[in-house]
C-alpha cells in the first residue's frame, strides 16, 4: 500500500513539471489541497483484495488489427500546416529546443 | 412553422420524405429556435447555418435519403468537423478548424442528417455540469439556474429545448446518460466499439464512446443505427452488424424478461423523489410482464474511485498532444524561450482547472512508486466490476438503476468541490469500465422539486437491442416521450 503522506506543494510542482504545465504558486497550493482529498478518496480501491486478479486495461479483448501496407491519399502539407501556430517554408516553426548558452 | 420543432425525428423524416415540408424549412425552423432561445441556454458554441441549409438543400434535391434524412442535429464539440470550429470546450483549441471529418460526421452526411452546429461541453469532456467549459456553462431548460448535466450538457439542453430533435454525445463515465437524465431526454452509450472513435477527440481512450441523444427511444435507436457499425480506421471498432435497436425500440415488449435491480445503487445519498420515480418504473415493468430481481454487484461501490484513477491516467497521456507546436494555442513564444517553456506556458494558459487537476492526478497515479497501488489496483478493480456484470447477466437480462443520484443540481453548487461533482457519475461508470451498453430514459418528475428523473438500463456487451427494448417499455408505460411538454416555456 502506498501512503500519499499528504501531497505537498513541492510534490505538485514536480508533477506539473512532468506534465509540462507552468503553474503559479497559487495554483500549486490550491491543487495540493484538492489532490489530497481526491487521492484520499480514490485510495479506496486499495481496500479490495485483488492479489490474484488480473488487471484489465481495456473493456474488450483486443487483437492487433492490420491493413495492407499500401500508399493512400493523405493530408497535403498545406492542410497539415493550416492550423500551425507558426509555419515557415512548408514546415512547422517551433521555438528552440536546445540550450544556446 | 413553429410546430415543426415539436415533432419527433422520425415524424420529421416522414414529412420531408413525403414532401409535405422541405428539409430547408425544417432546418430554418430550428435555426430560428436557436436564435430565439440559445442566449438563455448557451447550448451552442458554434452555429453553422450555411452548412445546415446546404445539407438540407441536398436532401430536398433528392441527393441523399434515409430514415433520418433532413433531420437536424446538435453535435457535441468534441467531434471533429472539417473546416468548422472544434474546441472540445477548451481555450487550447480556440479557433481550430480541423482538416478532416470524424467517422460519425461522414455517416451523418451520407444519411442526410443536418448538423446545426457544435454544442457546449465540459472541457475535453471532463465534468458533470458543463461548468468546466471555457466558454461558460450551458443552462437547463427546466430551470435556467441549474445544470443540464455534463459533459454533454450542450447537446442535452439543445434537445430538451427543441433547438434540435437529435444530438450526439460522448460518454466516458456518463456524459451522455447523466445529461439526458437531468433534462428529461433519452441518451444511449452504445457498446464500447459500437461507434467508431475516428475523429472523436480523445479523453480516456479505453472508455470513450459516442452515442445518440433524442427526445424519445425510437429516435435514439434510429440515430444509433446511422452512426454505428464497423470502421477500419478505429482499431477497437467492432466488426459486426449493429444490433437491431430500431426493432427493439418499436417493439418494447418486456414480457418474460428478467430485470435486475442493482442493490448498491439506492438508499443513502440518493434523492428520495428520484428513488420514488425509479421504483414506480420498476413496478410498471413488472406489470408489463417482466420478472424483477434484486442483484448485488459488490464491486460497483469501487467503480467511482477506479474510474478517477483510470480516466485521468489515460487523459494525462492523451492530452500530451497539446504541445503548442502543430496546432492549437501557442502562448509565450518570444523567440527567446525554449520549446519546453513555451509548451508549459501554453498548457497553463490553455487548460482549465479541472483538466489540469486530472492531468496532475493521472501523472501521479502513473508515477514510479505509486503505479501499483493506484493505477494497477484500479485496473484490477475493473476486472472485478466486469466479473460482477458477467455473474449478474447469468441471472438477469438487463440491470437497472437510477441514472444519477439526484435531479439537476444548481450551477455553482459543486464546482469547487471535485468529489461532490464526481458523485454525479456514480451509477453510470460501471458500464464504461466493462464496455457494455447503457442508456437513460426519463421516468417522470421528482415530487420534491418537479425536475426530471432518469432510469438507467445496462445490458451485456453487444446486446444494445435489449436495453432499447426495456427503455421503450418504460417510456410507453409512463408516456415519458411527452415529458418535455411539462417543461416551462423559455
Amino acid at each position: 500500500m502506498a501512503d500519499t503522506g499528504g501531497i505537498t506543494r513541492a510534490d505538485v510542482a514536480h508533477l506539473a513539471r512532468l506534465a509540462r504545465i507552468a503553474m503559479t504558486d497559487e495554483e500549486l497550493d490550491h491543487l495540493a489541497g484538492q489532490l489530497d482529498v481526491i487521492l484520499g478518496s480514490v485510495a479506496r480501491v486499495q481496500e479490495v483484495a485483488a492479489d490474484d486478479v488480473p488487471p484489465t486495461s481495456h473493456a474488450l479483448p483486443l487483437t492487433n488489427v492490420f491493413r495492407p501496407d499500401e500508399p493512400r491519399p493523405s493530408l497535403g502539407a498545406d492542410a497539415a500546416l493550416a492550423a500551425a501556430p507558426a509555419a515557415e517554408d512548408g514546415r512547422f516553426r517551433v521555438p528552440r529546443i536546445l540550450d544556446e548558452e | 412553422m413553429s410546430d415543426l420543432i415539436r415533432r419527433t425525428a422520425s415524424e420529421l423524416a416522414q414529412l420531408i420524405a413525403s414532401r409535405e415540408v422541405s428539409a430547408v424549412e425544417v432546418a430554418q425552423a430550428h435555426l430560428d429556435r436557436i436564435a430565439e432561445v440559445d442566449g438563455k441556454l448557451n447550448a451552442f458554441l458554434h452555429v453553422d447555418a450555411d452548412g445546415a441549409l446546404a445539407q438540407a438543400r441536398r436532401v430536398d434535391a433528392g441527393e441523399v435519403s434515409g430514415p433520418l434524412a433532413g433531420v437536424p442535429l446538435a453535435l457535441k464539440d468534441v467531434i471533429v468537423t472539417k473546416g468548422l470550429p472544434t474546441t472540445a470546450g477548451s481555450r487550447i483549441l480556440e479557433g481550430w478548424r480541423p482538416p478532416y471529418d470524424a467517422h460519425i460526421v461522414e455517416r451523418m452526411r451520407e444519411a442526410g442528417i443536418v448538423v446545426l452546429g457544435k454544442t457546449n461541453m465540459d472541457e475535453f469532456a471532463m465534468g458533470s455540469s458543463t461548468e468546466h467549459s471555457a466558454y461558460g456553462p450551458a443552462h437547463n431548460p427546466w430551470d435556467l439556474e441549474r445544470t443540464p448535466g455534463g459533459s454533454g450538457g450542450g447537446s442535452s439542453a439543445a434537445v430538451a429545448s427543441y433547438e434540435a430533435p437529435l444530438g450526439i454525445g460522448t460518454d466516458t463515465g456518463g456524459s451522455i446518460r447523466q445529461p439526458a437524465a437531468v433534462t428529461g431526454t433519452v441518451g444511449a452509450k452504445p457498446t464500447y466499439g459500437g461507434v467508431s472513435r475516428y475523429g472523436l477527440i480523445a479523453f480516456s481512450s479505453s472508455l470513450d464512446q459516442a452515442g445518440p441523444c433524442a427526445r424519445n427511444v425510437l429516435d435514439a435507436a434510429l440515430l444509433h443505427t446511422v452512426i454505428g457499425g464497423h470502421d477500419p480506421r478505429d482499431s477497437t471498432s467492432i466488426d459486426a452488424p449493429v444490433p437491431d435497436v430500431v426493432g427493439a425500440a418499436r417493439d418494447g415488449d418486456v414480457n418474460g424478461m428478467t430485470i435486475g435491480v442493482v442493490t448498491e445503487f439506492k438508499g443513502e445519498g440518493y434523492q428520495p423523489g428520484v428513488l420514488a420515480r425509479f421504483d414506480e418504473a420498476v413496478s410498471l415493468l413488472e406489470k408489463a410482464g417482466a420478472r424483477i430481481e434484486e442483484v448485488s454487484c459488490p464491486h460497483f461501490d469501487y467503480a467511482l474511485p477506479a474510474y478517477y484513477l483510470i480516466a485521468p491516467s489515460e487523459a494525462s497521456s492523451n492530452l500530451a498532444r497539446y504541445d503548442a507546436m502543430r496546432y492549437g494555442l501557442r502562448s509565450g513564444d518570444d523567440d527567446e524561450r525554449s520549446a519546453e517553456e513555451v509548451m508549459s506556458l501554453t498548457r497553463d494558459a490553455g487548460f482549465g482547472d479541472e483538466v489540469k487537476r486530472r492531468i496532475i492526478l493521472g501523472t501521479y497515479a502513473l508515477s514510479a512508486g505509486y503505479y501499483d497501488a493506484y493505477y494497477g489496483q484500479a485496473q484490477k478493480v475493473r476486472t472485478l466490476i466486469t466479473r460482477d456484470f458477467t455473474a449478474a447477466f447469468e441471472r438477469v437480462d438487463v440491470l437497472v438503476s437510477v441514472t444519477t443520484p439526484t435531479t439537476a443540481f444548481r450551477l455553482g453548487e459543486r464546482v469547487e468541490d471535485p468529489m461532490a461533482m464526481y458523485l454525479a457519475d456514480l451509477c453510470t461508470i460501471p458500464s464504461n469500465l466493462s464496455g457494455g451498453p447503457a442508456m437513460s430514459v426519463p421516468c417522470g418528475l421528482s415530487a420534491d422539486d418537479g425536475l426530471p428523473v432518469g432510469f438507467q438500463v445496462m445490458a451485456p456487451v453487444q446486446a444494445d437491442d435489449r436495453m432499447y427494448r426495456v427503455a421503450a417499455a418504460v417510456e410507453r408505460a409512463l408516456g415519458t416521450d411527452r415529458l418535455l411538454e411539462q417543461a416551462p416555456a423559455l
